[in-house]
């Protein structure tokens, strides 16, 4: 099963293509990760499957129909998207923030019911914020803020969430904290999750499905053990480097070979961390 | 005491905030209080009570005329004229996501401007009398306000649709372009034109009366009324494009209907009270000190906010250097001004 699927997708700026007639698939009820160098277009691509960006030809298809041609009220109670590092305006409170995430089911006299506070309590507690609902977004800790952001989008209450680089700005224990919240939700509550990540070693822990986008196209799609190799390191991203396996999770971890400073010995140094 | 309070009944619901409602039963009481001292203070002065009697026509018959047929009028236009001015900033900040927005700086406030000393100096004969009745000229001012606003609009217009950042520079673009028309005609024009137009663009309420304070309320409560069931599509618009986009808002229609509220809103205003500067900057910004971005409680405050700056401002005008009156937008930019400038102030690490 197909989650979105795209036809001769062709994406732009101007006169200037970045992706060009791309056929892609996403997989229903999984992680599906973009990764890919600056300026590939991987950002460019999500944003279109959530209607944000009109595609310059081709399509975007959502449950079997063109969403260019669905209402896009009707999308937003499917398909929900945090852009990269949103600003919350200032003095919003995190209820307030929640709540805009039932815009799609309300109307100028229904703007609280119960359904609509039951979702806005359900997504405050699922991410961890319900006892910051009365605290403004905007003196929140970085961490905190993302699981303001992504409870406004489960508060949206649809199958898909796409997220544009969820974890910028924030320190590493907070991008394996929202992270786990994501593959969570994924877990428990089924839903499909569409990422860009810049990090290939996350990407490669929690995706399910690696979309690997260079030179305006897909390099390379799949299960990431499966996919992810020096070979394509080197053409995605320019990058030499090694792949082992992570020794946590045993999914492929990238050593990028560089210069500066190195160890003497090398191997000294890991026993020593062991 | 909670803070959010659900409110339904049947298929209406909303969510209430308490503490924004107990600062507009504040703000409500303040206005309130100022009107009356307002009412009571200038040559003749008059006690709160027997200010409040003559509301009731029970006072001495003085007393009466003057609360009733000088101040009252002036008072109310003041109250309106400042809650237009509030509300219309408020829509634009909210939209453009700029706390630096307002009507002045996109041009509406200079259209007007343009328009009245046109009206001014187009309908005078040679000694200087106007050829049409002076009741034209808030209509002048009120086409000068829309027209500027729409042209912004349509000159902003690119790839099917408006961003928020070119609306404000081709906004101050128009703007200059509008001032030095102004400028134009007041130079080339009889200096009696010039000193009669020079106030209006400062802004004053001196004059109000009746039948223009009984225009301007139908309007203003319309507007208001057509805003409230927008309010809605505001709190998205205030997240950012991708994220109005994102909840199923459809921006660009909900963009061009804000756009024609605010700049009504402001047309309103400064057609009968002409120019008050700062106003439209400065109350939304107060508002949102004390109740947050929420427009369900930001309007609201704003409005009280305005007309509170302006009431106050009008009564310092009038009286602080009696016998000479000064037109109550020299106050208010003299407050605004410095206002604005610790505002940049304060945001220059953001």
């Amino acid at each position: 099963m197909d989650a979105i699927r795209t036809n001769a997708l062709t994406l732009g700026y101007g006169e200037e293509d970045i992706i060009e007639e791309l056929d892609l698939v996403i997989p229903k009820g999984k992680i599906t990760v973009f990764i890919g160098g600056n300026g590939s277009g991987k950002s460019t691509l999500l944003r279109s499957l959530a209607r944000l960006l009109k595609p310059k030809e081709g399509s975007v298809v959502l449950d079997g129909a063109d969403i260019a041609r669905t209402p896009t009220k009707k999308i937003a109670q499917k398909l929900s998207i945090l852009p990269q590092s949103p600003v919350a305006p200032e003095g919003l409170t995190v209820l307030e923030l929640v709540k805009q995430g039932r815009y799609p089911y309300q109307s100028w006299l229904n703007q609280w019911s119960e359904k609509d506070e039951k979702a806005v309590q359900r997504a405050m507690e699922v991410t961890g914020v319900k006892d910051l609902s009365e605290r403004k977004v905007d003196s929140l800790s970085g961490g905190q803020r993302q699981r303001a952001w992504i409870a406004m989008n489960l508060a949206q209450d649809t199958d898909i969430i796409l997220l544009d680089e969820p974890t910028t700005y924030l320190d590493l224990t907070h991008q394996i904290d929202i992270l786990d919240l994501l593959s969570d939700l994924n877990e428990e509550e089924n839903r499909t999750i569409v990422m860009v990540l810049h990090d290939i070693n996350l990407a490669c822990r929690y995706a399910d499905h690696i979309v690997a986008i260079s030179n305006k196209t897909i390099y390379h799609q799949g299960d990431p053990d499966t996919i992810v190799t020096p070979e394509l390191v080197a053409n995605v991203f320019g990058l030499r480097c090694q792949i082992m396996n992570d020794p946590h999770s045993g999914t492929p971890m990238c050593i990028p070979f560089s210069r500066g400073r190195r160890k003497k010995d090398a191997s000294h140094a890991r026993k020593m961390d062991a | 005491m909670k803070r959010y309070v659900p409110f339904r009944i049947g298929n209406i619901s909303f969510l209430m905030n308490y503490r924004s409602i107990a600062y507009v039963v504040g703000l409500v009481l303040l206005t309130i209080i100022l009107i009356i001292l307002s009412l009571g203070i200038g040559q003749l002065n008059v006690a709160p009570i027997e200010v409040i009697r003559a509301l009731f026509d029970s006072s001495t018959d003085m007393n009466n005329l003057v609360v009733q047929s000088f101040r009252m009028p002036r008072v109310l236009m003041a109250l309106f004229a400042g809650a237009g001015l509030a509300v219309s900033g408020a829509i634009l900040q909210g939209m453009i996501r700029n706390p630096l927005a307002s009507p002045d700086i996109i041009g509406i406030t200079g259209g007007a401007a343009f328009a009245t000393v046109g009206f001014l100096a187009f309908f005078s004969d040679r000694s200087n009398t106007l050829t049409v009745s002076i009741q034209w000229l808030p209509l002048a001012s009120f086409i000068g306000a829309i027209v500027t606003g729409f042209l912004v609009y349509f000159l902003a217009w690119k790839n099917g649709g408006i961003k928020p950042m070119r609306l404000v520079l081709i906004g101050i673009g128009v703007s200059a372009a509008v001032q030095a028309f102004t400028t134009m005609i007041m130079i080339l024009g009889p200096i009696f034109t010039a000193s009669r137009a020079n106030i209006w663009i400062t802004g004053s309420v001196n004059g109000a009366n009746w039948s223009e304070v009984w225009t301007i309320i139908p309007w203003f409560f319309l507007l208001m009324a057509i805003l409230f069931v927008y309010v809605r599509r505001l709190n998205v618009q205030e997240l950012g494009e991708d994220l109005a986009a994102n909840a199923g808002s459809l921006i660009q229609r909900d963009r061009f209907m804000l756009i024609t509220l605010s700049t009504s809103l402001a047309g309103i205003a400064v057609a009968f009270a002409g120019g008050i500067g700062f106003v439209g900057l400065m109350a939304p910004h107060i508002a949102r000190r004390l109740v947050g971005s929420s427009f369900g409680s930001l309007i609201p405050v704003s409005a009280l906010v305005g007309g509170c700056i302006v009431i106050a401002a009008d009564l310092i005008a009038r009286t602080a250097f009696a016998p000479l009156e000064v037109p109550v937008g020299v106050l208010t930019s003299a407050i605004g001004a410095p206002y604005f400038i610790y505002l940049l102030y304060k945001s220059r690490n953001q």
